[in-house]
């Protein structure tokens, strides 16, 4: 379906000046001059022994080139789950617990306003009070340029862990801090809010009535018995915002110079570069069906009235 | 439900009030913009570059010189027709395909929604980003794009409402006294999918306009110099360290109208549909 979109690869390799015998040479070299059936019939057995292609514009295999991304998009991701998780469900539950009270309207307002904030707008106004007036945290990239960095793990705050570097370690934290917080900022809004009104649901059952009858703490009751209850769906939410932090990356990744799969999608179609846009699409795929898995198991873990028949 | 019951709901929900005054002034802005705005959006004056905001200038200039508070109200016009058009452009297939699969199930409802889910399994941004590769960036394939991408959302939403609809007993009725089922699903299921689809469109007014400026800012919508407020953002991102006004202004109106629009949809939800809550 990708080949549908126009546009010679070859052409765009050549620049405009290219003749037609060196543009067909291209071709031939990409297996561009075969069918399409045939080119895809190629690419899914290639793909079966682990070979994605090489990639059109720069030659290198795309498997290489994307694996490289895709683990800065994932400590780009993860912390931003992390963040906007427990923000999103302290927010919520203090919120129901609170229900009415100031810091309810207030947090309520607040991630109203985070659904409708332009990310891109947030990011670039973030990067101006915290890296340009405040000088305290860096504008763009993954960690500073010259520092000693060798790949062990191709997750940088992991690696630094790891080897005990803690000036690496700080380094890419402080990398790390504005866009994770500007890419987690509309799915804490969804999940806040989300906390909020599943919470405000079970807080009103009877069990909840016997639990604080029995004299347990109001700590107690909130996290042990009324958020394990409230749980299933604030669980679904996260794992369905997890294709809204893919989608957020891209613009993510422009604004902070992050160097991750978001923006090499971006780059690869307006290139033509079929075999990394394919790759990065398969990759895409692959996560979603992760997500989606994982969310599965987890309901299984939390609550254990869904496991007795297996049919959940 | 009656009309009058819904202007009365309106006005007793704030969130709804404050959400249609803030679209109310953007629109009024839109249509009479160009006799306020004091000078001419694309007009460049080079002796006035990436100015602070100033009297003359209140939102300060651009790279070009150009005033950023007339590009702005320009662009009032562009995000709220991308957003029109968009919305019609997901509304009327997925309202069409909606019913269809909804009234008729199995042989239409499994292939329409598969194709439906294939789409949403895609993040929306994404797909968008794809389909604006395949058209070219420009303007109205941003519109088109935006469009395409939310033509799921309103297929389910109207096909679950159809389906709950074609129980009920009315529905028998018509279908007893030999109506046919072109008029079956125009004259007596469509007009009750409407509060749904109205709530929805509006929420995904706002979602539209996001969406698009996003492409906007990514290059891939209107092209320069077009005062679109996303590419108006992305040209700022570019001044950020010296002169942050260009694109904080642009960003600040992208907020307001997408706030105005899913501030009166939420009240719009609670007041038409409490069901969808």
């Amino acid at each position: 379906m990708l080949r549908l979109i126009p546009g010679d690869p070859a052409h765009l390799l050549l620049g405009e000046f290219a003749s037609p015998s060196e543009v067909a040479g291209i071709r031939e070299k990409l297996g561009l001059d075969h069918s399409y059936f045939y080119q895809y019939f190629i690419y899914v057995r290639n793909l079966l022994s682990g070979d994605m292609g090489m990639s059109i514009r720069s030659g290198v295999p795309v498997f290489e080139e994307i694996f490289v991304r895709f683990l800065a998009t994932v400590e780009l991701s993860i912390a931003a789950i992390l963040i906007s998780s427990f923000i999103g469900i302290m927010a919520g539950v203090i919120s129901a617990v609170r229900k009415y009270s100031l810091f309810d309207y207030v947090s309520m307002v607040l991630a109203l306003v985070g659904i409708s904030m332009p990310i891109f707008w947030l990011g670039l106004m973030l990067m101006y009070l915290f890296s340009v007036k405040l000088a305290i945290l860096p504008m763009m990239g993954r960690f500073t340029m010259g520092l000693d960095y060798r790949s062990v793990t191709g997750i940088v705050i992991l690696d630094s862990l790891f080897r005990g570097d803690l000036s690496l370690f700080f380094n890419s934290l402080k990398h790390l801090i504005l866009p994770a917080f500007t890419l987690a900022t509309i799915p804490m809004a969804i999940i806040a809010r989300m906390t909020r009104s599943s919470m405000l649901e079970v807080i009103s059952k009877d069990y909840i009535r016997t639990a604080r009858a029995k004299g347990l703490s109001q700590g107690t009751v909130v996290f042990k018995h009324a958020l394990k209850n409230a749980f299933l769906p604030i669980i679904t939410v996260i794992g369905l915002n997890f294709g809204l932090l893919l989608g957020g990356a891209v613009l993510t990744e422009t604004i902070f110079s992050w160097p991750g799969l978001g923006r090499y999608v971006v780059d690869s179609l307006l290139a033509r570069d079929y075999p990394a846009v394919q790759g990065c699409l398969l990759l895409f795929a692959v996560i979603m069906v992760i997500v989606n898995l994982v969310v599965d198991m987890i309901y299984f873990y939390i609550d254990p009235r869904l496991r007795v028949d297996g049919k959940g | 439900m009656e009309k009058v019951d819904v202007i009365r709901g309106l006005k007793k929900n704030k969130t709804a009030t404050i959400g249609l005054i803030l679209i109310a002034l953007l629109i009024v802005l839109a249509l009479i913009g160009p006799t306020l705005s004091p000078y001419n959006p694309l007009t460049p004056e080079p002796l006035n570059r990436l100015k602070g905001p100033s009297w003359g200038h209140p939102f300060g200039t651009d790279s070009l010189g150009r005033d950023i508070l007339s590009r702005i109200i320009y662009g009032s016009r562009i995000s709220i027709i991308i957003g029109l058009i968009a919305v019609s452009i997901s509304l009327v297939p997925g309202t069409i395909l909606g019913l269809l699969s909804g009234f008729y199930g199995k042989y239409i409802d499994e292939p329409v929604m598969r194709s439906m889910d294939i789409m949403l399994a895609f993040p929306a941004i994404l797909l968008a980003i794809f389909i604006t590769a395949i058209l070219g960036p420009s303007l109205l394939n941003t519109m088109v794009a935006v469009g395409i991408v939310y033509i799921p959302h309103y297929a389910r939403v109207v096909r679950s409402s159809v389906l709950a609809l074609k129980e009920q007993l009315f529905v028998e009725a018509v279908k007893a006294v030999g109506g046919s089922d072109l008029r079956i699903i125009a004259l007596h299921i469509f007009p009750n999918t409407l509060p749904p689809i109205i709530v929805y469109a509006t929420l995904g007014m706002g979602t539209a306009v996001l969406q698009a400026a996003a492409l906007g800012f990514l290059g891939l919508g209107a092209q320069p110099p077009t005062p679109e407020w996303g590419a108006m953002l992305s040209e700022g991102r570019q001044y950020i360290q010296n002169a942050p006004h260009v694109a904080a202004f642009p960003g600040l109106a992208i907020f307001v109208l997408v706030l105005g629009f899913n501030l009166f949809g939420d009240g719009l939800r609670d007041i038409l549909d409490p069901s969808l809550r």
